[in-house]
């Protein structure tokens, strides 16, 4: 596949997924320690995602970071928008506003944000 | 091949002159940092955009001979 039929593709996968991670390994089993770290953090907050491991096609894996101009792995997106790698999604973690943000864009996860 | 910190630094005061730059190397291997940057640069832009700033600084480096820079950045006063 070109590189503009892997954009393509990873367009329509974060389209047609409320949440899409870019990782290396699978939910079940990751292979790199950010990678983990994000992974813990959905499903803690208990986020239906879908996974999608880059280390199974390099073409997606060099895909991903042109696409999104961001040269590491995991990637997280979210209603088709790119939110950040691990240290991004776990900064937003820790204040909350991952849980608020996922709120806003009505997708579902078991931990409400605490109403001040 | 692994990276020197002061070559990290260095790459980024080259493209952001003000920052503040605190390098920590966390596996003392030369292949696992964790960066923090201060500079007014980043004020207005939101975290991705920050960090791709420090991407773009560090040459392509980062996510080749750079493994691992767990990146932190804020403007100042924020």
């Amino acid at each position: 596949m070109s590189e503009n039929e892997i954009h393509d593709w990873i367009r329509k996968q974060v389209a047609d997924n409320d949440v899409v991670l870019f990782m290396k390994g699978t939910r079940q089993f990751p292979q790199c320690g950010f990678s983990s770290q994000v992974v813990q953090i959905l499903d803690y907050l208990g986020v239906d995602y879908q996974d999608v491991n880059v280390l199974e096609d390099i073409a997606i894996r060099d895909g991903v970071k042109s696409f999104t101009n961001w040269p590491t792995v995991p990637q997280l997106y979210v209603k088709g928008e790119f939110v950040g790698g691990c240290d991004i999604i776990r900064e937003m973690f820790q204040a909350s506003e991952l849980q608020t943000m996922l709120t806003e864009r009505g997708v579902s996860h078991g931990q409400q944000p605490q109403m001040a | 091949m692994p990276m020197d910190a002061n070559e990290i630094e260095r790459l980024i005061k080259k493209k952001l002159p003000d920052a503040q730059v605190t390098i920590r190397d966390l596996a003392g291997d030369g292949d696992h940092y964790a960066a923090e940057v201060v500079s007014a640069e980043f004020s207005g832009k939101s975290r991705v955009q920050q960090h791709q700033l420090i991407y773009e600084a560090l040459e392509g480096n980062m996510g080749g001979t750079l493994h691992a820079l767990a990146l932190q950045t804020s403007a100042p006063d924020s």
